[in-house]
């Protein structure tokens, strides 16, 4: 609660000040920013949209210029929940392993998303104890 | 959100954990001590003897390797070209002035909107002074440089769950964490707990030791008085005339330094890479890499984005898209390559090489992170709170607030580097968000610190490194599994291809990184070609 006082003044301020065409788009968007070293977000979607959608891009669609960031969305290498289970534990090529900052739920939350959304339709879902394994498989 | 324990503690976890404390400088100050080397080598301009024979080198990349790889090889005789995708030089190294237009991955452009003279350097923003190289450049290319100020004892740290939130001085945290510490260790030493371990005449000269450097009273302890007041200044300053006796402050005790973390900031101040003197150049970062550009006039070639290279006996060609030209897809032949590519975009290149260099290539992961500039109508930081240049270190995603090194005192308006994360949830949470999103957060968590960022903040920009369309991430993220695997055969020479970065060396993410590595690469290229 001691965070909101600050925050409230911060607004206060701002509605009376410099910064209203910030604030402006406060209401479209403000999800809680995670608070230490594995995401804070507890679904699927929170987590595409809040760490997937940085690189893959919030339609999934990717994005290219110098290189290019693949599609996830009607992307046929989903099939296989493994190969998105060891991109997630081992990384790929310039992706980080972000499995690491997830906790097994976590990962089976944002693979179940992301292979039945964005046009994928696998439905053979992950579980947390599927991503255990993977992370286990994964260790160095 | 709580801060989940790690299912075991790997180098990789530790550098989080100790992340999680104060950010992303301190992960990476703990990523350069596992394992990867801190001074450079560097000890003097190259000198590359012996005749080329006219040999020529295809260049990818005007960054500093790139350029740095370009500038020795023409002064040594070599027929040099360099590919660059941006229209500018000096890849990472960079700064965004007033007027620069900037679009990120996924098509969001910010315009940055600051005032003549005001800067923010994304990428690189600091040169530690055992950096020789970088410095060598600097002075043989007239890059003037000013101190960058890491530790300001004014500045802040901050914990949202401590102290009610309110930021605290690095000096009354620091004064006050040695003070109590030393009080603690002199009680033990005067009791005989350390008998076993110090000598009678050891004993006196710690104790005398631990006076001097805790700020202790003559009865060894430390508590508000001139004692601890000389290291932890006043509640009220001493004056001039009548009234002008100064009041000593209370010093925050032990238990509430060490609970509240904040001790956790300091580290930032003690580590090999971040401690005094560090220099920026004047007017920004930016100003080496137009200074290495201007070493080789019309040897770059701007826009080309290449696609693909490849090599066989006698040669290599390197495909390359004229982005001037709609894409035009174009050649470059030349007799050897220097490869300074990040490997973001390498990995996703046919390249003919050897398979453990193909290996190499594809085993780095890219770090994220994030930095913000914004500029405030008045330079409240040193007006009101007397902050004159340094770092301010938080807990709240922004991690960290940096005052301008620059134009002290001066009055007028200023940018403050208003967030930088390096890697971790904040991190790419930022990096997915649109730029005005991002602009709005840090300026809601700035305001719990400096609460003037309501009235005076102005405009602002972000740069997110996983959305830099030239560079796809922050900087090689070597795990020590991967580089002992693969460092090796990343840095040979592959038939007549060399690779160079600061991926290619072990001062990652530092620009002294990228041109050792450059050097280190022609060196060797070199001998090759002079054996020939």
């Amino acid at each position: 609660m001691r965070l909101l006082a600050p925050l409230a003044l911060a607004l206060i301020v701002a509605a009376t000040l410099g910064w209203e065409a910030l604030a402006d788009d406060a209401a479209v968007k403000s999800a809680p920013m995670s608070r230490g070293w594995v995401f804070g977000e507890r679904s699927g979607v929170d987590l595409f949209d809040n760490v997937c959608a940085a690189c893959h891009q919030p339609d999934a669609k990717g994005a290219a210029a110098a290189a290019a960031y693949p599609p996830l969305a009607a992307d046929k290498k989903l099939a296989s929940a493994d190969f998105v289970l060891t991109a997630l534990f081992k990384g790929l090529r310039g992706m980080p392993p972000l499995g690491d900052m997830m906790t097994d739920g976590q990962v089976a939350d944002v693979v179940n998303y992301v292979r039945t959304h964005f046009g994928n339709s696998y439905t053979d879902a992950v579980s947390a104890s599927q991503a255990a394994t993977a992370r286990k498989t994964a260790a160095p | 959100m709580s801060e989940e324990a790690a299912p075991s503690l790997n180098r990789r976890r530790l550098i989080e954990l100790v992340g999680a404390s104060v950010g992303g400088a301190a992960a990476y100050q703990v990523m350069t001590r596992l394992g990867f080397a801190s001074e450079s080598p560097y000890r003097g301009p190259i000198k590359l003897e012996g005749d080329p024979k006219g040999a020529s080198v295809v260049i990818l990349g005007a960054g500093l390797a790139g350029m740095t790889a370009a500038i020795e090889l023409e002064r040594a005789g070599y027929h040099v070209s360099v590919l660059e995708f941006n229209l500018r030089p000096g890849g990472r190294n960079w700064t965004l002035r007033g007027g620069d237009v900037y679009t990120e991955l996924g098509g969001a452009t910010q315009t940055c909107e600051f005032d003549p003279g005001l800067y923010i350097n994304p990428g690189p923003w600091r040169i530690p002074y055992h950096h020789h190289a970088i410095l060598d450049y600097c002075r043989r290319f007239g890059v003037t440089l000013e101190p960058f100020i890491q530790l300001n004892h004014n500045a802040f740290l901050h914990s949202s769950t401590a102290f009610d939130g309110k930021p605290q001085r690095i000096r009354d945290v620091k004064a006050d964490f040695d003070g109590g510490v030393s009080e603690l260790l002199a009680k033990a030493t005067r009791k005989g707990a350390l008998d076993d371990e110090v000598s009678t005449e050891d004993r006196e000269i710690l104790l005398e030791a631990l006076r001097s450097i805790g700020a202790l009273d003559k009865d060894f302890h430390y508590k508000t008085g001139e004692d601890s007041a000389y290291h932890r200044g006043h509640a009220k300053d001493p004056g001039g005339g009548l009234g002008a006796e100064p009041i000593d402050g209370a010093p925050i005790g032990l238990h509430d330094i060490l609970t509240s973390r904040l001790w956790r900031g300091l580290q930032n101040f003690l580590s090999y890479d971040f401690q005094t003197t560090m220099f920026q150049p004047v007017g920004g970062m930016g100003r080496i890499g137009e200074a290495f550009a201007r070493q080789i006039p019309d040897r770059i070639r701007y826009g080309a984005k290449v696609v693909s290279i490849r090599q066989n006996e006698t040669g290599v060609t390197v495909a390359f898209e004229d982005l001037a030209a709609s894409g035009a897809v174009r050649e470059a032949k030349a007799d050897w390559c220097v490869c300074a590519l990040p490997l973001t975009i390498l990995s996703q290149l046919p390249i003919d090489v050897s398979a453990p260099m193909r290996a190499a290539i594809d085993a780095v992961p890219y770090a994220s992170a994030v930095k913000f500039g914004l500029q405030f109508s008045r330079r409240f930081w040193e007006e009101d709170e007397h902050i004159f240049g340094g770092i301010s270190y938080t807990d709240l995603p922004i991690r960290q607030i940096s005052y301008p090194s620059t134009n002290f005192n001066a009055g007028g308006k200023g940018v403050l580097l208003g967030g930088y994360t390096f890697d971790g949830p904040n991190s790419y949470e930022f990096t997915a968000m649109s730029p005005p999103e991002r602009l709005r957060r840090a300026v809601e968590f700035g305001v719990q610190i400096h609460p003037q960022y309501g009235a005076e903040f102005e405009n602002g920009v972000s740069v997110a490194w996983h959305r830099v369309p030239f560079t796809l991430g922050c900087a090689g993220d070597w795990s020590d599994e991967a580089r002992s695997a693969h460092y090796n055969d990343l840095c040979q020479i592959d038939g007549r291809i060399v690779l160079a970065g600061e991926h290619a060396s072990y001062i990652p993410a530092w620009q002294e990184g990228a041109i050792l590595s450059a050097l280190d690469a022609i060196q060797r290229l070199h001998k090759r070609v002079v054996a020939s």
